[in-house]
């Protein structure tokens, strides 16, 4: 078994190794970052589906969240937006929460005859009230300086603590997804989490007053130095010349290897702590809740409070990915979140790389996210020497070239069907019951 | 008296007109998506790439036919390359289930299996439609546009308020009406619909009275197949095909089938419309239907609009969310075809 993990993880070295030689060093770099933030994501939905088999479908919900979270913690306050209708805003949010804490109070409470008509009521009257509140303080929000800021900026702090916050952002969330999709039946659940994801992010998108919207936030801080910054230092040139290095490359293959190495420092933490909380007692039991919930329950185990304690888990983590995504990319872009990229793919590295085994999870993220960006290259090259015998100009083969990007979708599904058809446990499977080794 | 018939006639232009269409539009998905569920017991995630399958296989006969010169104007040219993108999607849709589904079948999977399965088929489907056609809009529609238009309507009446009535709403309305009679008749006064019935009731009674199960299940995902294209080139020639598009509609039907009662097809077509109409009804502007019927006293200064349209798709998802908290059976019992 440590085998066949190491000899894996070669291969998928080596794979990267062989895109820097082939390619070039600073492609094969950002390949391999955003493979670290991919097995980060994968190790958070492998605590839900392989630890508690949830099928959740809401993973692009979470990573925006993450990614918000940045927005909030490291762009400067916008002064003239939060002078001129900073607490309206503040005040209708504020508003809005309290009218659903108290149709959730009266649903409680309340002879279950009339309640859904005061609820009714209670929620209208907040809506109204949050309206009347709400529309003309974004107005004056969005009036001011709309091409550059027109929102309400963040707190100005280190972008590092976003990532932080960002799983604690999603955690948030996850725990009212959860409280109200988690007793649902498998398929609804996943149905469910996928609504939700997609209320998510059509918040994100059209509330312009938090995040710009589709008008995008870009040059978001970073955790590392700037390129042009390293170019200048003396320091760093005395370093190139030393090495006999071009500057400008050096200078950018530096910024990607700090990256590399912040993000290798959470997965390895990370990492850890999955491992930890799987070989622990509260793993097995978590296990033991998997594969016989009914049985479980009758041993005293509290299944729905531990469901809801790993499906926060596992968002949180996926939040603190989708935080270093934002970072890395220096922007953020709403419109980019859709499903098939940061939920069903995610969802398809767990799966190849094995439910319920966290380094499986890690090599599935990278291997996925490795062939999902090689496929490009590989379906274009493909495609070229197929129709080699066409000429130049052929209209089937210029438009079979250009089409060449989508080969991505269909190698993707088809390495799912394969994996779920012939490897069902994926290529690390999980590690069966480990008592006997101890008695 | 004109202000009143002025103010029916504007609601009944942008909002009963188009949401009854895009309503029907739905329905004919979410039947799909029921009968998959009723026969096959899982969610099939790949309904809105099987839509949009088959749809490019039509928009590509009709570029053919186009191109040839056939017109059967002033229908749409699509309506001729229907019955054909109707078999290739029958086809695909058996290729896919003897190839991937068939399997789990006999190991009697878990359903959460064939839903990453149909995950799967999602993401082929998926980039096979955009390899083909590319991910951009589409233009195929030909044709009469209007069976009546604004202008029409107003020199007609003599009223100040259009009604127009687009020839791709009428044909979606007639077809679903059609298909969806078919398929009811289908379901129960034929033998084979009455098997359908018999297996999704009960698999082991049905098995017993010596029904084949695999001629039920080719038989659902036939019929799912057709009403997807169905589906799917309605909606592309009344609004716009677009690959992207049938991602986000691939929810809105899981809402449909959902707040209806997922299996039940009767739930289907009442989900349908229930979310098309609520979409319609909560994003649309009020402000002139208003002043058309209060005095101007009481004029309304703002657009008198519930949710803005960017939120008209969110409105549905939260239907659904609030469907499976409190109902999560639906509005009609599930489960029965």
């Amino acid at each position: 078994m440590k085998l066949r993990i190491c000899g894996l993880y070669t291969v998928m070295l080596g794979l990267l190794a062989v895109v820097g030689f082939v390619q070039s060093w600073s492609l094969s770099l950002s390949i391999l970052n955003l493979c670290l933030i991919s097995a980060i994501m994968t190790l958070g939905v492998n605590l839900q589906w392989g630890l508690a088999g949830q099928l959740n479908a809401g993973v692009m919900g979470s990573a925006a969240l993450g990614g918000l979270a940045v927005v909030i913690v490291s762009q400067p306050p916008v002064t003239e937006t939060l002078n001129a209708a900073g607490w309206g805003i503040f005040g209708a949010v504020f508003t809005l929460c309290l009218s659903i804490a108290i149709c959730v109070w009266v649903w409680r409470v309340w002879q279950p005859r009339y309640r859904i008509f005061i609820t009714t009521a209670i929620a209208l009257t907040g809506l109204v009230v949050y309206r009347l509140i709400f529309d003309p303080a974004v107005a004056r929000v969005e009036a001011i300086d709309a091409a550059t800021t027109g929102y309400l900026g963040g707190l100005g702090l280190p972008v590092i603590l976003s990532w932080g916050v960002g799983g604690g952002l999603a955690a948030l969330a996850a725990w009212g997804i959860g409280r109200i999709s988690l007793g649902l039946r498998s398929d609804y659940f996943a149905i469910a989490t996928f609504g939700i994801a997609e209320i998510i992010i059509y918040i994100i998108k059209n509330e312009e007053w938090l995040t710009r919207g589709v008008k995008n936030i870009t040059g978001l801080k970073r955790p590392v130095p700037y390129e042009v910054d390293l170019q200048e230092s003396q320091a760093f040139i005395e370093f190139a010349s030393f090495w006999n290095a071009p500057l400008i490359d050096l200078s950018i293959i530096t910024v990607k290897l700090t990256y590399a190495g912040l993000f290798v420092l959470v997965l390895i933490i990370l990492l850890w702590l999955s491992e930890k909380a799987l070989r622990s007692p509260w793993g097995r039991m978590m296990r033991a809740i998997r594969d016989n919930e009914v049985a479980a329950a009758a041993m005293g185990k509290n299944v729905k409070a531990r469901h809801l304690q790993v499906f926060v888990l596992g968002s949180a983590i996926i939040g603190i990915a989708g935080a270093m995504l934002v970072t890395l990319e220096g922007q953020y872009t709403p419109a980019s979140y859709q499903p098939l990229r940061f939920t069903f793919l995610i969802g398809v590295m767990a799966i190849v790389g094995g439910s319920g085994n966290n380094f499986g999870s890690v090599l599935g993220g990278f291997l996925i996210w490795f062939l999902w960006i090689e496929a490009e290259p590989a379906g274009f090259w493909l495609i070229d020497t197929l129709t080699q015998t066409l000429p130049e100009t052929d209209p089937l083969r210029t438009h079979l070239l250009e089409s060449s990007a989508h080969m991505r979708y269909i190698i993707m599904g088809v390495i799912l069907l394969l994996v779920l058809k012939f490897y069902p446990k994926g290529l690390i499977p999980e590690r069966q019951a480990t008592s006997s080794k101890k008695l | 008296m004109d202000d009143v018939l002025n103010a029916f006639v504007l609601i009944s232009n942008y909002l009963l007109i188009p949401a009854f269409a895009y309503g029907c539009q739905l329905a004919l998905g979410a039947l799909g998506i029921t009968i998959v569920y009723a026969v096959l017991r899982f969610s099939n995630f790949s309904h809105g790439e099987m839509m949009s399958f088959g749809a490019m296989i039509a928009i590509l006969l009709t570029w053919k036919f186009q191109s040839l010169g056939i017109s059967i104007a002033p229908l749409p040219t699509a309506l001729l390359s229907l019955p054909v993108a109707i078999l290739v999607t029958i086809a695909m849709t058996l290729t896919a289930d003897r190839l991937v589904y068939k399997g789990f079948r006999k190991v009697k999977a878990k359903p959460v299996i064939f839903i990453i399965a149909s995950i799967g088929i999602m993401f082929v489907l998926n980039g096979v439609t955009r390899f083909i056609i590319g991910p951009n809009d589409q233009k195929f529609g030909d044709g009469e546009r209007f069976i009546m238009s604004a202008r029409e309507f107003k020199s007609l009446t003599g009223l100040s308020e259009g009604l127009a009535f687009k020839t791709s709403q009428l044909l979606t309305i007639v077809i679903a009406i059609g298909l969806v009679a078919a398929l009811f008749w289908f379901l129960n006064k034929t033998r084979t619909g009455k098997a359908m019935r018999a297996y999704s009731d009960n698999e082991d009674l049905a098995l017993l009275s010596g029904i084949n199960p695999e001629r039920v299940v080719i038989i659902a995902w036939s019929i799912a197949a057709a009403l997807a294209t169905v589906a799917g080139l309605l909606y592309g020639l009344d609004k716009a095909y677009k690959p992207f598009i049938f991602q986000q509609l691939l929810l809105l039907l899981f809402a449909s089938a959902i707040v209806g009662g997922i299996g039940n097809p009767i739930g289907a077509i009442a989900g349908g419309f229930l979310i098309a109409f609520s979409e319609v009804t909560i994003t649309y502007a009020y402000k002139k239907f208003m002043i058309y019927l209060l005095p101007d006293s009481l004029e309304p200064s703002s657009l008198m609009q519930i949710l803005s349209t960017n939120y008209k798709f969110a409105v549905s998802f939260i239907i659904l969310v609030l469907v499976l908290i409190f109902k999560p059976k639906g509005l009609f019992k599930g489960r029965h075809i």
